[in-house]
C-alpha cells in the first residue's frame, strides 16, 4: 500500500509538472512577445517594455517558469498587469462560488442517476424505464448553454421562483440567498451530467444483474432483488466512485459556460474575462490551478478506490 | 477478419437508432450543402426595421434581433457544423489512432513517457484546453478543432490502445507473426481491421461531443466569429432577449440537440451493427458457454 | 453431513420430481418435457454437450432462471411444487432445501467479500446466528471441505487463494444451510488436473449417505464415471437417455449417447 501511495504521489507530481510545463509554453512561447499581446496593438515600445520589466519577462526562459512554479506553490502569484489585483486573492475569491456549485451539481448529478439509473435496469421493460432512457440520451445531447436558457425562461421568466442571475454581493453571508443563486446553475449542469452518469449507473447495474456472483448469492437464498441489492449494487457504487474523478471534472469544466451564463463571479467566468483582456499572466496561474485540482482529485479518487476495493489489494503475508 | 462494411451498413440501416441517425446527419450534410447555393434568405443582412418578424413565407421561422432572417441563419450554421464535425473527427482520428498505436506497440523508451503524457492531456479538459489556445491564437473554428481534436484524440488513444493491447495478445496474432508476417504488415491486416468497432464508435461519440464544444466555445466567444453563424453563436445572440422572445431560443438548441443525438444513436447502433459479428465466437478460458448466453445488453 | 450449528439437525434429502419441465424465452423453446426423478440421497448425472439443456434443467429446479424465462410443468420437491411460485418463496427453499454451486469460482464468488462470510451466508439468511457463531461455523465448514489453513482462507478475499481453494469454498458455501439437494454445474472443469481428483472426492464424501442428493452435470465422461450412480443424457433441450452409470457407460442404445461414449474413446 505504500507503494502504491508512493507510485501514486509520484505520477501526481509528474502530471502537475508536465501540466504546467503545457502551459506555460502555450502562453509563454507561442504568442512571441507577451508583453506586447498584453499591451495590446496599440502601446507604444516604450510601455511594452516597462510591461515586461514588470513581469520578469527579460530573465532568462527556465527562469521564469521555475520563479512562476515556485511562486505557484507557495501562493504567491504576483498581480495582474491589467487589473493589478493579487492573483491568488482573486482565484481564492471565485473559487468560493466554483466549488460550492460544483458539489452542489454532482449532488444533484447523483441524486439524480442513481436511482433512477437502478431502476431503469432493474425493471427494464417497463415503460417508466424506457422512457427515462430516452430522455437519458436526449438529455446527454442537450447543450449546457441551451438547457441554462431553457431553465432560465422557466423558473426565472415564467415561473419566477429563482434568479436568473448573478451572486449576492456579500458571499456566503446570507448562505440561503446564495443557494437561491446557484441552483438553478447547479441544475443545469447537474440534470446534464446526471442523463451521462444515469446511463452508466444503468449499464453498470445491468451487468450486475447478469453477473454470476448475484446469482450464486440468490443460491444462497436471497431474492432476486435482495441478491442484487446486497451483492451486485456494492460494484456498481465502486465503479460509479472510480468515474467521481471524471464527473467532476466535467461539472468544473461545465461551470466555465454556465458561470458565464448566470453572470455568477466564479473562477470561470474570470478566465474568460481575463482571456479576453489578455491577461496571459493571469491565464496562466488559473488555467494551472484548475488543472491541478483536476489532477489532484483524479489522485485522489484512485487511491480512495483502491483503499476500498479488496481486488486491488495487495495483502502482506 | 476484416470489417465487412457492406453488412454493417445494411445492419445498421434496419435498427430504428441507425435509420434516425443516418436520416438526421443526412439531413444535416444536405442542408449544408444545399446552403452554399441557395438560402431562402440572407443569414447576415442585418435590416433593423424587420426585427423579430413571426414566421412567414418570406422568413419561414420569423427574423431576429437584428432583422437576420433565421430560418437562412440556422441552414447556413449547418455549414460551421458539418466542418467543425468533419475536422475533429480527422484531427482525432488521426491523433487518437497514432497516439494509440505507438503507446500500444511502439519501442519501450516511447511507450511509458507517452502513456503518462496521454493521461495528463486527458485530464486537461478540452474546454480548457480550448481556452488556452484561444488565448494564444486568438478565437476562431480553428482553434476550436484544434483542441476538439487533441482533446478527444488522446481519450480515443487510450481506448483504442487498451484494445490494440487485447487483440495482440491473441492467439491469431501469434499465429500471424510465426508465419513471418512484419509487424507493418500484422498492423495493417489483422490489429488495425479489428479495431476498427471500437474506433469508430469512440469517433462517432467524438463528433457528437465536438459539436457540444463548438456550441459551448462560440458561445463564450472563443469559436466562429461574429460575421459566420453558427448555432452556437445563436444561442449567445437569443440570450439578451429571452425574456421577451423566448421562442429564439428553440430553433439553434433543436438543431444542436437533435444533431448531437443523431452521432450518440450512430455510436449505439455502431455498436450493436459491427460487434458480434466480428468478435471470435467462444470464450478466451476455454469454458463451456451455457445455455442462456450473454443477456445483458446496455 | 456432519456439519451441524446450534441446535438444529440436518435435514433429510426429498424425492425430486420433474415432470414435463418446459422452458422458454421470448419466442425460443430451450427446453422440451424434460421428465425425471431423483431419489434422496441418489447421485445423478447430466451429460451431454453444450447448449444441450442440462444447465439450464438444474438451473430451473434451484429457481434461478432469468426473470424472462417461461417455465412450465412440474418440479415437485417432496411437498412442494416450484414451478409458478414466486421469488419470494422459492428464495426461502434455496440455500436451505437445494445448494447450487456453480462452475467457475473466478466469477460465481463475490470479488469484495471475504470467503468466511460467504460461505456462511446461506446459513445466516436461514437461521439466526452472532457473530462469533457465525466465525465458527465458517471453520468448520472449511475443515469440512478441506480447506487446510482454515483461519487465514476464512478471512481471506476469493481474488487470494488457489482455484481449487475457492472451488472448495464455493462448495462450503452451498452446503452451509445443509440443504438435502445439491446441484452442481460441471464444477470441475475450471479446476486443473490435479485437483480435480480432490474436489470429486469431496463431491463423494458430502453425498455418501442418503442425508443428501446430488446433481452432477458434467461433458466429460471420466468426471462422471467417478461420481454418478446414475446417468440422464441431453441433447437438443431433451433428455435422449437415461440408465445406471454402468449400462450408459458400457451399452448405450441412443446414437448420440453412442458417439458420446466413442468420442471419449481410450481415456475411460
Amino acid at each position: 500500500m505504500i507503494r502504491f501511495l508512493a507510485v501514486r504521489a509520484l505520477t501526481l507530481l509528474a502530471g502537475l509538472f508536465l501540466a504546467s510545463l503545457i502551459i506555460f509554453i502555450s502562453l509563454r512561447l507561442l504568442p512571441g512577445d507577451v508583453a506586447q499581446v498584453i499591451g495590446g496593438t496599440s502601446a507604444s515600445p516604450t510601455q511594452v517594455e516597462a510591461i515586461r520589466e514588470r513581469l520578469g519577462l527579460n530573465v532568462p526562459l527556465p527562469l521564469q517558469y521555475l520563479d512562476w512554479l515556485g511562486g505557484v506553490f507557495t501562493g504567491q502569484l504576483g498581480s495582474s498587469v491589467v487589473s493589478g489585483t493579487s492573483i491568488a486573492a482573486e482565484i481564492a475569491e471565485k473559487a468560493q462560488v466554483t466549488v460550492p456549485l460544483t458539489f452542489y451539481s454532482l449532488t444533484i448529478a447523483l441524486i439524480v442517476a442513481l436511482p433512477l439509473g437502478v431502476f431503469a435496469a432493474y425493471r427494464r421493460q417497463a415503460l417508466p424505464s424506457r422512457v427515462l432512457s430516452v430522455l437519458g440520451v436526449v438529455a446527454a445531447a442537450v447543450p449546457a448553454v441551451w438547457a441554462g436558457l431553457l431553465g432560465i425562461v422557466l423558473f426565472s421568466t415564467w415561473l419566477g421562483w429563482l434568479p436568473s442571475q448573478g451572486f449576492p454581493r456579500d458571499g456566503w453571508a446570507d448562505p440561503l440567498a446564495a443557494i437561491r443563486s446557484l441552483t438553478l446553475p447547479a441544475l443545469t449542469i447537474g440534470l446534464i451530467e446526471g442523463a451521462v452518469l444515469f446511463r452508466f449507473v444503468k449499464s453498470a447495474t445491468l451487468s450486475a444483474i447478469g453477473a454470476e456472483h448475484v446469482r450464486t448469492a440468490m443460491s444462497r437464498g436471497y431474492t432476486r432483488l435482495g441478491a442484487l441489492v446486497r451483492h451486485g449494487l456494492p460494484g456498481v457504487g465502486l465503479s460509479v466512485i472510480s468515474m467521481l474523478g471524471l464527473q467532476i471534472a466535467g461539472l468544473l469544466v461545465g461551470a466555465v459556460v454556465i458561470e458565464q451564463l448566470f453572470s455568477l463571479p466564479g473562477l470561470g467566468r474570470m478566465l474568460v474575462f481575463d482571456v479576453g483582456q489578455r491577461d496571459l499572466i493571469k491565464v496562466q496561474s488559473t488555467l494551472f490551478v484548475l488543472t491541478a485540482v483536476i489532477l489532484a482529485l483524479g489522485a485522489l479518487v484512485d487511491v480512495v478506490h483502491r483503499l476500498i476495493d479488496p481486488r486491488l489489494r495487495v495483502e502482506e503475508q | 477478419m476484416s470489417a465487412r462494411r457492406g453488412g454493417t451498413l445494411h445492419h445498421l440501416v434496419r435498427s430504428p437508432r441507425g435509420a434516425f441517425a443516418l436520416a438526421v446527419l443526412g439531413l444535416l450534410a444536405l442542408t449544408a450543402l444545399v446552403s452554399l447555393f441557395w438560402l431562402p434568405g440572407n443569414p447576415n443582412q442585418s435590416n433593423i426595421s424587420e426585427a423579430w418578424q413571426s414566421p412567414s413565407p418570406t422568413h419561414w421561422l420569423g427574423t431576429d434581433s437584428s432583422g437576420r432572417d433565421i430560418a437562412s441563419r440556422l441552414m447556413a450554421g449547418a455549414r460551421v457544423t458539418v466542418l467543425v464535425v468533419l475536422g475533429a473527427a480527422i484531427v482525432s482520428g488521426v491523433i487518437g489512432l497514432a497516439l494509440a498505436v505507438v503507446s500500444a506497440l511502439g519501442p519501450r523508451r516511447l511507450r511509458e513517457p507517452l502513456i503518462i503524457l496521454i493521461d495528463v492531456l486527458i485530464a486537461f479538459p478540452t474546454l480548457l484546453l480550448a481556452i488556452m489556445l484561444a488565448a494564444v491564437f486568438g478565437s476562431g473554428l480553428p482553434v476550436v478543432v484544434a483542441s476538439v481534436g487533441i482533446g478527444f484524440g488522446v481519450q480515443i488513444a487510450r481506448v483504442v490502445r487498451a484494445e490494440l493491447r487485447q487483440i495482440n495478445a491473441e492467439d491469431f496474432i501469434l499465429a500471424a507473426k510465426a508465419a513471418g508476417l512484419s509487424r507493418w504488415a500484422i498492423l495493417r491486416m489483422h490489429l488495425l481491421p479489428n479495431t476498427a468497432p471500437v474506433f469508430t464508435v469512440q469517433l462517432s461519440l467524438a463528433m457528437g461531443l465536438a459539436i457540444l464544444a463548438e456550441a459551448g466555445l462560440s458561445y463564450l466567444g472563443f469559436g466562429a466569429p461574429p460575421s459566420v453563424p453558427s448555432w452556437g453563436l445563436m444561442l449567445e445572440e437569443s440570450q439578451a432577449f429571452i425574456s421577451i422572445h423566448p421562442l429564439v431560443v428553440l430553433w439553434p438548441g433543436i438543431t444542436i440537440t437533435l444533431t448531437v443525438l443523431a452521432f450518440y444513436l450512430l455510436g449505439d447502433a455502431l455498436r450493436e451493427a459491427m460487434d458480434p459479428r466480428l468478435r471470435f465466437g467462444g470464450r478466451r478460458d476455454g469454458g463451456e458457454r451455457n445455455d442462456l448466453g450473454d443477456r445483458s445488453e446496455a | 453431513m456432519t456439519v451441524t450449528t446450534s441446535g438444529t439437525s440436518p435435514a433429510h434429502a426429498l424425492p425430486l420430481e420433474v415432470n414435463d419441465l418446459t422452458v422458454s424465452i421470448g419466442d425460443t423453446e430451450l427446453l422440451h418435457g424434460i421428465s425425471f426423478s431423483l431419489a434422496p440421497g441418489e447421485r445423478l448425472g447430466f451429460i451431454g454437450g453444450s447448449g444441450s439443456g442440462k444447465t439450464l434443467t438444474a438451473l430451473a429446479v434451484a429457481g434461478l432462471l432469468p426473470e424472462e424465462a417461461e417455465v412450465r410443468g412440474s418440479i415437485r420437491l417432496g411437498d412442494t411444487e416450484l414451478v409458478g411460485k414466486p421469488d419470494r418463496e422459492l428464495a426461502a427453499l434455496r440455500g436451505e432445501r437445494i445448494g447450487v454451486v456453480f462452475q467457475e469460482p473466478k466469477t460465481a464468488l463475490n470479488p469484495l467479500l471475504r470467503l468466511g462470510h460467504q460461505m456462511t451466508e446461506a446459513l445466516a439468511l436461514h437461521y439466526s446466528l452472532s457473530r462469533a457463531e457465525r466465525k465458527e461455523a465458517a471453520l468448520r465448514l472449511a475443515a469440512r471441505v478441506g480447506l487446510k489453513d482454515p483461519e487465514r482462507i476464512v478471512r481471506a478475499y476469493p481474488h487470494e487463494v488457489s482455484g481449487g481453494q475457492r472451488q472448495r469454498a464455493a462448495i462450503a458455501a452451498a452446503i452451509s444451510a445443509q440443504p438435502g439437494l445439491l446441484l452442481a454445474d460441471e464444477p470441475t472443469t475450471a479446476l486443473d488436473v490435479t485437483v480435480q481428483k480432490g474436489v470429486l472426492q469431496l463431491f463423494r464424501e458430502l453425498t455418501e449417505g442418503d442425508d443428501t442428493s446430488l446433481v452432477f452435470i458434467t461433458h466429460d465422461l471420466a468426471v462422471l464415471a467417478e461420481v454418478a450412480e446414475r446417468v440422464l443424457v441431453f441433447d437438443g433441450g431433451r433428455v435422449i437417455e437415461e440408465g445406471e452409470i454402468a449400462q450408459i457407460l458400457e451399452a448405450p442404445v441412443h446414437p448420440i449417447t453412442r458417439a458420446l461414449i466413442h468420442a471419449a474413446g481410450g481415456e475411460l
